[in-house]
This record gives C-alpha cells, structure tokens and sequence, in this order.
C-alpha cells in the first residue's frame, strides 16, 4: 500500500433497506494503479457498495473521501465528470444502438455542443465522440464489431463492449461488476489479461465471484459478510484467513 | 382521376398534420414513458400565443417560430417543474404506473380551463399566411393549394431536422439511450433529466407547430375548447399507435396513412362513418398488431 492519499475511501459507510442493514460501517481504500477486489457470499452487499458509489442508492450514513478530500456522495451522472466508470452485472448494453454507438453514450460529458448547432450541420462533437469510441474499442480489440447492434452480439462481446464503454471516459477509477461472470474459461483467461493490462492505465475496483480471476488481478481484498467487512488485506493473507475460508470460500462458488 | 387524385391530395395534408401531432407524443413517450394527454392543451396555447402575435406584428412566420418557442417553453417547464418532481413523489405503489397519465389528464382540463379564463369565450381565427384556393390544371381546381403545400413541406422540413437531431447528434443519442435505460444512461454520464426535458420541449415545439399549421386549413376557429384541437389529440394518438409509438419515422407514416384513410372515407363512403374508421382502424391495429404496423424492426426503438 502506497502511504499517499488514496484516490477514493469510505469511511462508515452504512445503507439500510428499510430497517435492513445492507452496509455497516465500510472502511474501504482504493490506492494509485491498485486493483481492489470486493468479494463475499450473494447478498453480503458487494453490490449496495457498488450502488452506493454510483449513486444508485443512498447511503444513510458515512463520508466519501476523493482524492484526499471529503467529497459529497456523487449523483450517478456526476460519475463521469469525477473520473469514475462502472460496468454493470447485467452488461445493460442498449440493444438498437450500435456498438460503436454504445460505446459514445459513455464519452458524452467530452461533448459540449448544444442542441441548437447539433440539429444544424455541426457534426463535430458526433465525429469526435465517434474517434473516441473507436479508440476505447480498440483497447478491449473489438473494433471490428463496431457497427454491429449491439443485440446481436454475443454474451463475451457484450461484456467487451460494457468496458469500453467505461474506458471511454477515460476514467482514473474503473468498477467492474463481475466481469468473468458467466463467460468459459478462455474468456476468463482474456479478461484476465485485460484487467492486467488496464491496471497502469487506472486503479480498478472490482466485485468477482471467480476466485481464479481474483487472486490473480487483485492486489488488495475486502471480504463482506452481512453487509460488514470481516476481513481486509493482502489476497494472500486474506485467502488464508480462517474467517473467510469458513464465511465464504468454503461455501460453494456460484 | 381527379376525385381520386383529389382524395390523395386531401389525405396528405390533413395525413401531415397528424404526423405532427404524432412525432409529438413520441417525442414525449419515448423520453419519459409518458403517454402525454396535455399535448393537445400545449398546442392550443402555443396556437393562441401565435394568434396574440399575428393580431400585433402581422407575420404568421414570426407567429408560427413564436408559437414553436414558447410550445418547447411550456413543455420543458410542464416536464422540470410538475413531471420531474411527479416522478419523485409517485415513484412506488400502484400509483406509479397511472400517475404521469392522470396527471397529463389533468394538465389538458387545466390548460383549457386557464385559457378559457383569460381567453373567455372568444373565438379567434388565424387568416392563411399564403392562398388557400388551390392550385388548378387545365381547368380542373386540385385540392392542393399553396397554403396545403406549405404545410407539408413544414411537416417534412420539421421530420428532417427531428431525425438529424436523433440519429445524427451526440445528444439523440444520449435521448435514445436515456428513453430506453436511464440508470445506465446516467452511469455513463448522461445527464438524464435534462436530456429528458429536451425530449418534452422538441415535444412541445412540434405540437405547437402542428397547432399553428392545422387552425388556418380550413379548420375552423381558435378556441379554449375547440373540437379540432381534441381531434387532433385523438387523430396524433392513433397515427402514433399505428406507427408503434417509438418510431419518429413510424408517427409519420402513421399519420398519412391515417389521413389517406379518412380520406378515401370521406369522399368515397360518408363523412359520418370518418371517426367509426378512426376508432376501427385503431382498434384493429391493437388487437392484430400491437407493435404498429409500421414500427415492426426488432426492438423498435431507433
């Protein structure tokens, strides 16, 4: 762990579901270029963290620290603007966009134009996004499906597409929902060495069931467990702990 | 032949008009997922407010790109203040789902009601920017005059600059995209709110321009509980259904086929059995296609 400051922390993160307590108290720390791991049953809160991050739900109680400094928790579409992208469990690709124009939605706070010059003639910010999202593309090398619709693609694709959508952004802190989720084994292995390869790029948060994908790309885990952290630290250390093994790893995988 | 030709004629243009109307609540629907019964309020006040400039400055172009103004105006107004805070407040229970329709409900009995207030119940009449007497061939006097000429190239002029802005824009995508999935949309840094109310105020600007095009055709006085702005509503509702009601392209081959229909019907049948075909026509396309006839791509929601 780096002794700067960390790009972004929680500090006693709780959300309640009326009257449940989804997250309690989460201390959570995403360093420069490290690649965090949030693992844990189904239902622990891996992904309320997420939500709460984005904006998607409300915490009730705790602070966000951005950059070093305490930051009001950021509505969703104010992600974007403060260099943070999330890929999405469910993909949520749009299915009568193309891909390329999938991709763009994600580069939308690049575009500045209005309405007005955008309805006469100005193309420029389309063809600029367009440039953009050829570029984000190329990182997941899936140019050649850009002007596919984005239904007819296949389930790996999609997920290909999802982060470049959020690479589009250029974001300094990228989360990937379950990335390896529902892809074969050769997928995996390819979305393993992506994640390798964006870590100099961003510091990447990550909810991962696979533990192979985890230990591998994670520096750092948390394991939840009712919505608290029992256990945080190196992935190695963390594996070995006996109260994650019995909390989690030695129930089966799904 | 010239009956023919004439029932042709005749069905375009009123055909025209409904397409606006219709591109109008697709507009609507397809930003928000509201099924916008107030469009016909809207249009009837942009209308009056054009009138008001007419009376003063004697220019129906001025009056008709004032009209389309204020209409987009009152629309994103209608969506930031009273819609957005709507969807806040109803967001759960069974109520969600007929809030946004009661509530456009509402608006249209409160729009006419205001205007009938400050309005009363005098009746105003907006006088053909262009002749209204058509066009003749070799003594033969078409249903097609200048003014029916001018409205279906506004019609087609305003179709063109809709679907640049939708297809063509950074922010039609953004539209498309918040329309279909508006957490996801927001994910990627959409700003979905305003993106939304843009959709209500193009919405807005449509009605309005479908308004100030309908009332000099021939289609009698403004007023604050005018028929013809109610058939509008209905008419625009239908060409929208039969053109599956996400299509922008689908609205407006929706409201020409509607048109030609009627049409036919008027001419060729009896002018008492146009609203039976109306109902009908709607009717069918429910039960025997409910996606639109026209609007039948896959996901339909380009």
């Amino acid at each position: 762990m780096s002794s700067a400051a960390p790009l972004l922390a929680t500090r006693k993160l709780s959300v309640d579901f009326g009257g449940l307590k989804a997250l309690q108290d989460i201390h959570l720390e995403l360093h420069e270029n490290e690649v965090v791991g949030v693992i844990g049953p189904n239902g622990a809160g891996k992904t309320t963290l997420f939500n709460a991050l984005c904006g998607l739900v409300t915490p009730s109680a705790g602070d966000l620290i951005l950059n070093g400094k305490s930051h009001k928790w950021p509505r969703t579409y104010e992600l974007a603007d403060l260099g943070i992208a999330r890929t999405l469990q469910g993909v949520g690709l749009f299915p009568d966009l193309t891909v390329v124009e999938n991709v763009m939605i994600g580069a939308e706070k690049f575009a500045h134009s209005g309405l007005i010059s955008a309805a006469f003639g100005s193309s420029r910010d389309e063809n600029k996004l367009r440039e953009r999202a050829m570029l984000a593309l190329e990182r997941v090398y899936t140019t050649r499906l850009a002007n596919r619709r984005a239904d007819t693609l296949s389930y790996p694709d999609t997920k290909r597409v999802a982060i470049a959508r959020a690479l589009v952004s250029e974001p300094k802190i990228l989360m990937l929902d379950e990335p390896a989720g529902g892809l074969g084994p050769e997928d995996i292995a390819w979305m393993n060495s992506l994640i390798h390869n964006l870590k100099s790029q961003c510091s990447i948060l990550i909810v991962e069931h696979h533990m192979d994908v985890v230990m591998s790309v994670c520096d750092r885990l948390y394991v939840l467990n009712f919505g608290q952290v029992i256990s945080s630290g190196a992935s190695e250390a963390v594996r070995r702990n006996p109260a994650v093994i019995a909390a989690y790893l030695g129930v089966s995988e799904t | 032949m010239y009956k023919f030709l004439n029932t042709v004629l005749i069905g375009i243009t009123s055909g025209a008009i409904y397409s606006l109307m219709a591109l109008a609540l697709v507009l609507v629907w397809r930003s928000t997922r509201v099924v916008n019964f107030a469009q016909a309020g809207q249009a009837l006040l942009s209308t009056y407010i054009g009138y008001e400039v007419i009376q003063n400055f004697h220019s129906f172009w001025l009056a008709l790109a004032i009209a389309m103004v204020a209409g987009a105006a009152v629309a994103a107004l209608i969506d930031a203040i009273f819609m957005r805070t709507l969807f806040k407040r109803a967001a759960e229970g069974p109520i969600a789902g007929v809030a946004p329709i009661i509530a456009t409900l509402g608006l249209l009995g409160l729009i006419r009601a205001l205007l009938g207030l400050v309005v009363g119940g005098k009746e105003a009449s907006i006088r053909p920017p262009v002749s209204n007497i058509g066009f003749t061939i070799s003594g033969h006097t078409l249903a097609f005059s200048p003014l029916k000429l001018l409205i279906v190239a506004s019609v087609l002029f305003l179709m063109l600059v809709l679907s640049l802005i939708f297809q063509h824009t950074n922010v039609g995508l953004a539209l498309r995209a918040s329309a279909y999935a508006p957490e996801i949309a927001r994910l990627a840094g959409v700003k979905v709110d305003g993106i939304r109310t843009l959709g209500w105020a193009l919405a807005g600007a449509a009605g309005a321009a479908a308004g100030m095009l309908q009332t000099p055709d021939g289609n009698g006085a403004l007023s604050p509980d005018s028929l013809e702005f109610s058939l509008l509503l209905v008419f625009g509702f239908i060409a929208a259904v039969i053109g599956g009601l996400e299509s922008l392209v689908g609205a407006v081959l929706g409201g020409l086929l509607l048109g030609l229909v009627l049409a036919f019907v008027l001419i060729y049948i009896s002018g008492s059995l146009v609203f039976i075909t109306a109902f009908v026509l709607l009717i069918i396309v429910l039960l025997v296609k409910p996606g639109g006839l026209i609007g039948s791509r896959r996901g339909r929601r380009a």
